[in-house]
């Protein structure tokens, strides 16, 4: 059977050149980075080359940027690490509806301490406006933390214009970019950005490492106290391969760019123009334009995401949904019903994300399987028999 | 995460459809928690001669229905009254936790489908005795127990 994998939003492969650059420090280069021999200093020297590697990358010094085991230790680590410094200036975070859980459950573990958070409203298309923004700044404000590029609908936010307001009012900026790393080029000078979070398994690197970009002169409260790694901030020793895995793969992102985007771009057009023109009755959520490359999210009238993914699995497809029933939970996802979905149609809801290893063909199979999925399971619903009369 | 058997009922529901002139009816559900049954009933000497389905919900409810349309297709209706749930569940060779509330659906969708049958033919059966789908809670997500796993 054909397998299709349109879950990149998810996790990507790593690919082989990333692969191949990580093999010698499992066996050959060994060290502990932290140890004054010859071990420890070649391991060290490429920890800092890789560190060196991924600041440049986004203009940042070397000194400002901060390796994690992920993109949710990084959001943990920025929230609760300003908010931990900063708490004598004031206690007010200002955040969205649409943020990761990363954030967003960060915060409501912030507010059990006391701190006070504005999640600001979107509109149908997942972004916030930067009047209301702008309103809910106040003296006691500390930091603002907005996504960059949405994991479910692939919305991008004006981040630009939320740096200028926030520099302008003295407030910090943080951006979980952990979808837009490698799929936008980030400037975090020009962009005003003061921490920025990222991940190395979005962009076809190895799982469990990320990152935190911390600009020069930020207070930011140590996450991991021990040893003197990360500049004592985040102790315990260097996940070494992995960090060589992840500047690899933030190295090719960078050279590949502008072919990874266009692909990625023609073959989610691919995909939504064939979805749109074959089913009836489905919305295409986020924005037109201003969105992730390889995002495509559909919600299907009258059928449930998780019947659609399971019969999409059985024709080897992969791609996921924020249907209550995927979710675990007894709503659908927080980023749906924030753009102003009805229940019954974000239950319907299906993210489908291109990669890198994604082809033409494979975008063909899956708008073919999917019209028949589609299809099967509206005959099956009493919703879809209102609509036709049973017919 | 499922069953072979919830997987069979998923990809080959039975009794999919609508009876056109069925002796009773049921719904329950609502599109807010994303699960909604329809039950179609017809009886014949107390008999239930055939039943069909139409579901909008995940994997669990589509086999939850499947597996309890051919339950209870055939019985006399004291005998598919005896019936409940948990029988869905095992026949299906059971549910994750979180999903038992589709297989209380399967019940309650039958049972209001035969309440109707009783308003419209004026009968009463024992087993139905204090039922009223006025009183059904519309979301079984809270109220059920993970020892029932």
């Amino acid at each position: 059977m054909r397998r299709v994998y349109l879950d990149n939003s998810a996790t990507t492969p790593t690919k082989q050149e990333v692969l191949d650059a990580m093999m010698p420090y499992f066996t050959e280069v060994f060290g502990n980075p932290s140890s004054i021999h010859g071990f420890g200093r070649e391991a060290k020297k490429i920890v800092n080359e890789s560190r060196a590697t991924i600041a440049n990358l986004m203009n940042a010094e070397e000194r400002e940027f901060f390796f994690t085991a992920g993109g949710t230790e990084s959001d943990n680590w920025a929230v609760k690490g300003i908010a931990k410094a900063h708490k004598n200036k004031g206690n007010h975070i200002i955040t969205s509806k649409v943020e990761h859980h990363g954030i967003l459950h960060t915060c409501e573990t912030l507010e059990k301490e006391g701190f006070e958070v504005t999640y600001l409203e979107v509109d149908e298309y997942g972004r916030i406006s930067l009047d209301d923004l702008k309103a809910a700044i106040k003296p006691e404000t500390i930091l603002i933390s907005i996504m960059y590029a949405n994991n479910e609908i692939g919305t991008v936010q004006p981040i630009k214009e939320i740096g200028t307001i926030a520099k302008e009012k003295g407030v910090l900026f943080h951006t979980d970019a952990v979808q837009a790393f490698g799929n936008f080029k980030i400037d975090v000078k020009e962009m005003n950005i003061d921490l920025m979070s990222i991940s190395s398994h979005k962009i076809y690197g190895p799982k469990g490492i990320g990152g935190l970009y911390v600009r020069r002169g930020v207070r930011l409260a140590n996450f991991v106290d021990g040893g003197a790694q990360e500049r004592k901030k985040r102790a315990g020793t260097e996940n070494v391969p992995s960090i060589v895995g992840f500047a690899k793969a933030a190295e090719i992102a960078y050279r590949d760019f502008d072919a990874h985007v266009e692909k990625l771009i023609s073959l989610r057009e691919r995909l939504k123009k064939g979805i749109m023109e074959s089913i009836d009755y489905c919305k295409y959520n986020g924005h037109p334009e201003e969105r992730h490359p390889g995002n495509c999210h559909v919600a299907f009238e009258f059928i449930e995401g998780e019947a659609l993914l399971l019969s999409l699995d059985m024709v080897g497809v992969a791609g996921s949904s924020g249907s209550a029933c995927t979710s675990g939970s007894l709503d659908p996802s927080h980023v749906l019903m924030s753009i102003g979905l009805t229940h019954e149609i974000a239950h319907g809801s299906l993210r489908l994300s291109v990669g890198d290893f994604t082809t033409e063909e494979d975008v063909d199979y899956v708008v073919h399987e999917l019209k028949g999925i589609v299809d099967r399971l509206r005959m099956m619903s009493p919703l879809y028999d209102k609509v036709t009369g049973g017919k | 995460m499922y069953t072979d058997k919830v997987m069979d009922h998923f990809t080959n529901p039975r009794n999919v459809g609508v009876i056109e002139d069925a002796d009773g009816v049921g719904e329950v559900g609502n599109v807010k928690c994303g699960d909604i049954m329809r039950i179609y009933l017809k009886i014949e000497n107390d008999v239930i001669e055939d039943i069909k389905f139409k579901t909008f919900g995940c994997g669990s409810a589509i086999a939850s229905s499947s597996i309890a349309t051919v339950m209870l297709k055939g019985k006399t209706i004291d005998e598919a009254l005896e019936l409940n749930n948990k029988d869905f569940v095992s026949a299906l060779g059971g549910l994750p936790s979180v999903k038992l509330h589709c297989s209380v659906l399967a019940e309650e969708a039958f049972k209001v489908a035969l309440y109707n049958y009783c308003q419209n033919s004026g009968k009463t059966y024992a087993g139905l005795e204090g039922f009223n789908p006025e009183e059904l809670d519309d979301d079984h997500h809270d109220d059920i127990d993970e020892d029932d796993e």
